[in-house]
């Protein structure tokens, strides 16, 4: 199974590749071919365009974190140790939070209602503290029942998990915590708003990670 | 996150004005470079001189007492791991990466420079703990470079308390600092390129420098996870990697644990690491040996493709390395296969380098002494990996020196003859001075053949049998006295290249002080580094206006023109048709 998802991972992470790089006319034959004709970029090095390419590559590093994880995750679990995780009812309810918390930022970009717009902005963070808590509470109801890091590997594996996907959302509601100051003292607004652009993609991405996280431990 | 990269915003490009701005919290690449540059050679002298006291612990055995077992294996520890990771990585990504890319695509910096100058602030800061741990409490970890557990955690093993701890956290840092440096790096190649340069126009040091940024990208996670895992296992008693089992008579608290995953993981990151380290070589070394030949780089896509294939398939490799942990047949034919298949694309890539010499003009600068005498020793070096990478013949070389030849030979002596090669190559670039050429040559000879007297009766002492990783070989009977002769004729050679480096700082020291005044573009290269308008090129690289370019590369002895190179940034000349 590991091997399986380690080389799905590699090679989709390939095909992509190599599917860009088709796009960028790898065939061409540079030494015919003088004149800047050739390039028929639109912008060079444009604001929002080089954010997305470094949040993109930033994903794709976060892509493979987690898949070697998960890869591990598979390979331990196959020794004659493993007992499954209980894991607390209260994943439910946070995972409903998190996604509202998507949906925030996401309706956030698309308003053009300036209130609306903060209102939003807001919502996200609360709701994004409010999701970091609810993993918190599940940790304490796992330590309450006597699961400690070091208690079994699939307990082990949960608290790895649920620590690094909320340390990626806290990184997130750092880029956030900017946007939203330069929202509310109306300094830099374009600044801020291309911050939440991102910020979208980033959250929904996350919302991904934890879902495949989330049904990974709920299928074993 | 909201960034404007440099390109757009060139007027109000903020030059700094104090010394500390300038020089050291500095946020010009081409400070940054060196920055990366010196830290990389400074700990890689460190690696030289344990690999110095090794060598003299297998050549000279009883004399020098100073030096146990147990520090002969944190020497060997460090010696690997400083000049995988925190020289030849950070040298050729930090230091070359930060110095061409900006400059050969036409850009003013990088396009996130104050995450750029992070990135080397955190390269310091994982070398300082690295280097920490030789001043802890039972030093360095003695656990090999490649850290497998359980041992490398367990009671006994030198550095077990304090310097593994120190080593995975130390390795955290890095992959931390690597990662923004290397984000940085992609998002520029592919964002900030000047007006009409395509990719396909880009020179081979920077598709090498790119692609194995990305393998690094994807690779480096793999050793944050072990790291992580690892460390957890030390000090909380998790069980990822540990088993049960009984150390110094006492039960241990870990049980059920996978050391091979370990191994697993390591590999994953350990085998594309190779490649971040031989791409930007072989990129490199392509311009390097087409500037000095006058002639245009051989099969150029070709090259490309190459690259990018060997980038692809360096991801599914990485079980050769674990042969003798015991796997299924199937699964070493595999990987047996993979590995084969690599040696196509990279056999595509020697003939390209040969056949770029066949009929040029070649001149025999010192970047280009190097650069042939990388062709020889990654032949070599590439040659043994076809035995290696075999299983059956894996199985008995495995513990023997013929492996340490092999990577010796492909991923220590090679990438550091580019390195060389390099430096002298940009050399007049980076400080506008002209180093001496004899010293030079004799640097490039002595370093050349005293590699091959270190690295080539290696190979012989492996076919014998003598195992790798011995403190000392007296009273082995199948070990013969001749085995021990050679490895005192091998140490010699070694001390010897080690003095001979010297060489090359009193070089750089000697032409910093005297040299003469360099050309702005002294081998007549057509890339664009070499058409700044001041040199060395100053802050925001380009004066006013960006260049633009027309042409690629590899514009050398074209029929019909000038010069025996056009610039990539010359415009045609109207009605200017290509032959071909």
């Amino acid at each position: 199974m590991e091997a399986i998802s380690i080389l799905a991972f590699i090679f989709t992470a390939v095909a992509i590749s190599y599917w860009w790089l088709w796009r960028q006319r790898i065939f061409d034959k540079p030494w015919v071919e003088e004149g800047t004709e050739a390039d028929d970029r639109e912008t060079i090095g444009g604001g929002l365009a080089t954010a997305n390419t470094a949040l993109f590559a930033f994903l794709a590093v976060v892509t493979s974190l987690f898949a070697l994880f998960i890869s591990a995750y598979f390979t331990r679990m196959e020794l004659n140790d493993w007992s499954p995780l209980t894991e607390p009812s209260s994943l439910w309810f946070n995972t409903g939070i998190l996604m509202l918390a998507s949906v925030s930022v996401h309706w956030c970009t698309r308003t053009i209602n300036k209130t609306t717009y903060k209102a939003m902005l807001l919502a996200t963070g609360v709701f994004t503290f409010g999701f970091i808590w609810g993993q918190y509470a599940a940790w304490q109801q796992l330590w309450a029942a006597g699961y400690y890091l070091n208690t079994n590997p699939a307990n082990s594996f949960f608290f790895l998990f649920t620590a690094l996907h909320a340390l990626h959302l806290f990184g997130g509601l750092w880029v956030w915590t900017r946007a939203t100051f330069r929202v509310f003292t109306e300094v830099d607004v374009e600044k801020a708003k291309m911050s939440v652009e991102l910020c979208r993609t980033y959250w929904h991405f996350l919302l991904i990670v934890w879902l495949v996280l989330f049904a990974l431990l709920l299928s074993t | 996150m909201a960034y404007v990269a440099y390109t757009d915003r060139e007027h109000d490009f903020a030059h700094p004005h104090s010394w500390v701005t300038k020089y050291v919290w500095s946020q010009d690449h081409k400070v940054i470079a060196i920055q990366y540059g010196l830290t990389a050679i400074a700990v890689g002298v460190v690696a030289l001189v344990l690999s110095a006291f090794m060598r003299l612990q297998l050549g000279f055995p009883d004399t020098f007492s100073i030096i146990t077992p147990s520090e002969y294996y944190q020497y060997v520890t460090m010696h690997g791991m400083i000049m995988v990771v925190y020289l030849l990585t950070a040298l050729f990504l930090g230091g070359f990466g930060n110095y061409l890319i900006p400059l050969m695509i036409g850009a003013r910096d990088m396009v996130f420079p104050f995450m750029n100058m992070l990135s080397f602030w955190f390269y310091l800061l994982s070398v300082v703990i690295l280097m920490a741990s030789f001043f802890v409490p039972g030093g360095p970890t003695g656990a090999g470079w490649t850290l497998y557990p359980p041992q490398a955690i367990l009671f006994g093993t030198p550095g077990a308390d304090w310097g593994i701890l120190l080593m995975l956290i130390s390795l955290g840092v890095f992959i931390i600092a690597f990662t923004m440096g290397g984000l940085n790096y992609v998002t520029t190649v592919l964002q900030a390129r000047t007006r009409g340069l395509t990719l396909m126009r880009l020179p081979l040091s920077i598709w090498g420098i790119l692609t194995a940024t990305v393998l690094g990208l994807l690779a480096f996670p793999a050793l944050l996870v072990s790291a992580i895992m690892m460390t957890l296992d030390n000090l909380i008693g998790t069980s990822f990697f540990m088993p049960a089992l009984v150390s110094m008579g006492e039960l241990q608290e870990h049980q059920g644990g996978s050391p091979v995953l370990f191994q697993h993981l390591f590999w994953f990151f350990g085998h594309p690491e190779v490649y971040i380290v031989a791409l930007p070589a072989f990129g490199i070394v392509s311009d390097l040996l087409s500037v000095h030949a006058r002639k245009n780089i051989f099969g150029y896509r070709m090259m490309v493709w190459a690259i990018v294939i060997i980038g692809g398939l360096s991801f599914i490799v990485w079980a050769h390395h674990m042969y003798v942990s015991g796997m299924n047949p199937y699964f070493g034919f595999f990987f047996a296969t993979t590995t084969l298949i690599i040696a196509v694309p990279t056999a595509i890539k020697v003939y390209n380098w040969v056949l770029t010499l066949w009929q040029g003009n070649i001149h025999l600068r010192v970047p280009m002494l190097f650069s042939i005498g990388f062709i020889f020793t990654f032949i070599h070096g590439g040659l043994t990996g076809l035995f290696l990478g075999n299983v059956v013949i894996d199985l008995p070389l495995s513990d023997t020196y013929f492996v340490v030849a092999h990577f010796h030979m492909v991923m220590g002596v090679s990438p550091v003859l580019v390195i060389y090669g390099a430096l002298y190559h940009w050399f007049p670039k980076i400080t506008g001075k002209m180093y001496n050429a004899t010293l030079g040559k004799f640097h490039f000879w002595l370093t050349f053949l005293g590699c091959y007297a270190i690295y080539l009766p290696m190979h012989y002492l492996g076919f014998l049998g003598v195992p790798r990783r011995y403190y000392a070989y007296e009273g082995i009977d199948f070990i013969p006295n001749s085995a021990l002769m050679l490895n005192t004729q091998i140490s010699t050679a070694a001390l010897f290249v080690a003095v001979v480096q010297l060489l090359f700082f009193i070089n750089v020291i000697w032409s910093l002080m005297y040299g003469r005044k360099s050309d702005p573009n002294p081998w007549g290269a057509t890339t664009l580094e070499w058409q700044t308008p001041e040199n060395p090129p100053a802050h925001g690289n380009w004066g006013k206006e960006l260049p633009g370019v027309y042409r690629w590369a590899y514009d050398y002895s074209v029929p019909g023109a000038e010069k025996d190179f056009i610039p990539q940034n010359t415009p045609p000349r109207p009605g200017e048709k290509i032959e071909f």
